[in-house]
C-alpha cells in the first residue's frame, strides 16, 4: 500500500492558470501539489506556442508562450510546490468533509482538502492521424508510444512523421527491427537536425528506407496489420508491407477522466462553477481556466488568473476553518512581503 | 472586398466577401462556410483550416512558410495545392479567388 502523499491542494494541470494558482494559494498559507500529464510545465502555452506572441496579460503588452509560463514559475518559486509531470489523476474519492484521496495512474496515492481542476482543454494525448480505419488496429498494430522496445523486436515496422518523436523512435528502434521505414509527407522535416543527419547516415548505410508519401489506409485482419496503402503527392500510390505502424502525429487534448467524476458539465465539456468561488458542484472540487464554465466565461489567461485568486479564497476555508481570513495586499503587508521573501 | 469563392467535397460552391486584411480561414469562419474548423483560431497551430488552392491561383497565393510546412504535416490528404487558410491574408489581388475544403479536416 504506497503511503499516501499529505499536502493542502492538488492543482490538477500545470499551465498557466495552474501555475497561477499556487500563488494565490501559497499567499494564504496553503501547499500545492501539480500534477500534469507532460514532461514539463507549461500547459498549451509551452506545448502549442511558446514561441508565439500574447498581447493581452494584463500590464504586459507582449510575451511569448513560453515566457508568461517562465514568469509564473518565477513569481511561485517561494512557495515551492512540488511538480509530478508525465502523470495523470484516474480515481479521486471523498474519504472526508472535507478530505479527497486521489490515484494517479503511476500509482501514487493523494490526501487532499481541495482538489483545483485546471486542466485546459483535457490531458495531452497521442493525436491520431487521419487515417481511415486506424482504430480497428490501435493497441495490436498501431502504437503512439513504445512502453516496452523488445515488444517490436524483429517486426517490420513503419513509422511515420517528421519532428524529434518520429526521428527519435527511428534511430531506437532500427537496431532491432527486421525492417524498418520513415515515411513523411516531405523532405524537410521539424526534427532536430543532428537527429535528422543520423536517419539519413542509416538510410545510406541500407539499414532503413526513408519514403516520401502519406498514409491513405491499413490492410490487416482482426487488428493484425499486413501492409500500409500510401499515397504520394502526385496522387500515384504504393503499398508497403509491415507489422507495426507508429504514427507521431502530435498532441491532441483530452478531458479524459475529469468528465466521469460526477460534478455539473457544460455540453460535457466544461466544468460548471459558480462565480463567487469558482467551486464546482462537488465541495471541495474547484476548476479554474479554459476547463470551466459559467455564464459570461471567456477562455482567456486573464481570466483563469482571476478564477485563480477567488478559488483560494474559498479554499482557505476548508483548509482552515478555524482561522479568520484578513484581506490583505501585497504591496503593504509585511507578512505577505514575508512569505515572498521580499521583506 | 474581394469575393473568395469556397468549393466543398461534393462540389458544392459558395462565393462571400472577404474583408482586406483579414484572412481567408476568418472569412470562412465568419460567413458560416462549412469544412474550415480552425480548432487554434488562426495561430497556425493545428491543421483544420486546411483547403486546396485551385490551380490558376497557386502563383499569386503563394506557396506555404516553414512554420506552415510543419503544421501541414499533421493535416489530412495534404496534396501540393495545400494551405492552411489562416495564413492566407485577404488582399486586392485575390478577387475572385477559389478553393476546396477537404472531405475532412484531421
Amino acid at each position: 500500500m504506497t503511503e499516501p502523499i499529505k499536502t493542502d491542494v492538488l492543482i490538477i494541470g500545470a499551465g498557466p492558470c495552474g501555475l497561477f494558482a499556487v500563488f494565490e494559494l501559497g499567499l494564504l498559507d496553503m501547499k500545492a501539489h501539480v500534477i500534469d500529464i507532460l514532461d514539463k510545465v507549461g500547459g498549451q502555452c509551452a506545448e502549442l506556442y511558446p514561441e508565439k506572441p500574447i498581447y493581452d496579460i494584463p500590464g504586459i503588452p507582449y510575451i511569448t508562450g513560453q515566457g508568461i509560463c517562465d514568469a509564473l514559475m518565477t513569481q511561485i518559486k517561494p512557495f515551492g510546490a512540488t511538480f509530478h509531470l508525465q502523470e495523470m489523476v484516474e480515481t479521486i474519492e471523498r474519504i472526508g468533509d472535507p478530505l479527497f484521496r486521489i490515484r494517479t495512474d503511476r500509482g501514487k496515492v493523494f490526501e487532499v482538502k481541495v482538489i483545483v481542476i485546471a486542466a485546459g482543454g483535457g490531458s495531452f494525448q497521442p493525436k491520431r492521424p487521419p487515417i481511415p480505419g486506424i482504430e480497428a488496429y490501435e493497441g495490436t498494430s498501431v502504437f503512439y508510444s513504445v512502453r516496452q522496445l523488445e515488444s517490436l523486436r524483429d517486426k517490420r515496422l513503419l513509422i511515420v512523421g517528421g519532428g524529434d518523436s518520429a526521428l527519435d523512435w527511428t534511430l531506437n528502434l532500427a537496431p532491432i527491427a527486421r525492417h524498418l521505414t520513415l515515411l513523411h509527407r516531405r523532405s524537410e522535416f521539424r526534427a532536430a537536425p543532428d537527429s535528422v543527419n543520423k536517419m539519413m547516415a542509416l538510410v545510406g548505410e541500407g539499414k532503413i528506407d526513408f519514403v516520401l508519401g502519406q498514409v491513405s489506409g491499413l490492410e490487416g485482419e482482426g487488428g493484425r496489420l499486413a501492409k500500409a496503402l500510401v499515397k504520394r503527392s502526385d496522387g500515384s500510390s504504393f503499398e508497403i508491407a509491415c507489422d507495426a505502424l507508429l504514427p507521431f502525429f502530435g498532441l491532441t487534448m483530452k478531458l479524459g477522466p475529469v468528465a466521469g467524476w460526477g460534478m455539473e458539465m457544460k455540453d460535457g465539456e466544461y466544468i460548471v462553477v459558480n462565480t463567487a468561488t469558482f467551486e464546482s458542484s462537488l465541495a471541495g472540487i474547484f476548476a479554474i481556466g479554459d476547463i470551466n464554465w459559467y455564464p459570461g466565461k471567456l477562455k482567456l489567461i486573464l481570466s483563469g488568473f482571476h478564477e485563480g485568486a477567488l478559488m483560494a479564497q474559498k479554499a482557505h476555508r476548508y483548509v482552515y476553518p478555524d482561522k479568520r481570513l484578513i484581506f490583505q495586499y501585497t504591496t503593504s503587508s509585511t507578512s505577505l512581503q514575508k512569505k515572498l521573501g521580499v521583506a | 472586398m474581394p469575393k473568395i469563392t469556397y468549393i466543398d467535397h461534393e462540389g458544392t460552391s459558395r462565393t462571400v466577401d472577404g474583408d482586406l486584411g483579414s484572412t481567408v480561414m476568418e472569412t470562412a469562419i465568419k460567413n458560416g462556410i462549412p469544412g474550415i474548423e480552425a480548432e487554434c483560431g488562426g495561430a497556425c497551430a493545428c491543421a483544420t483550416c486546411h483547403v486546396y488552392v485551385e490551380e490558376s491561383w497557386r502563383a499569386v497565393v503563394g506557396e506555404p512558410s516553414p512554420m506552415e510546412e510543419d503544421m501541414l504535416d499533421f493535416g489530412y490528404d495534404v496534396k501540393e495545392s495545400s494551405r492552411l487558410s489562416c495564413q492566407i491574408k485577404v488582399t486586392a489581388e485575390l478577387e475572385g479567388l477559389v478553393v476546396r475544403t477537404p472531405e475532412r479536416q484531421a
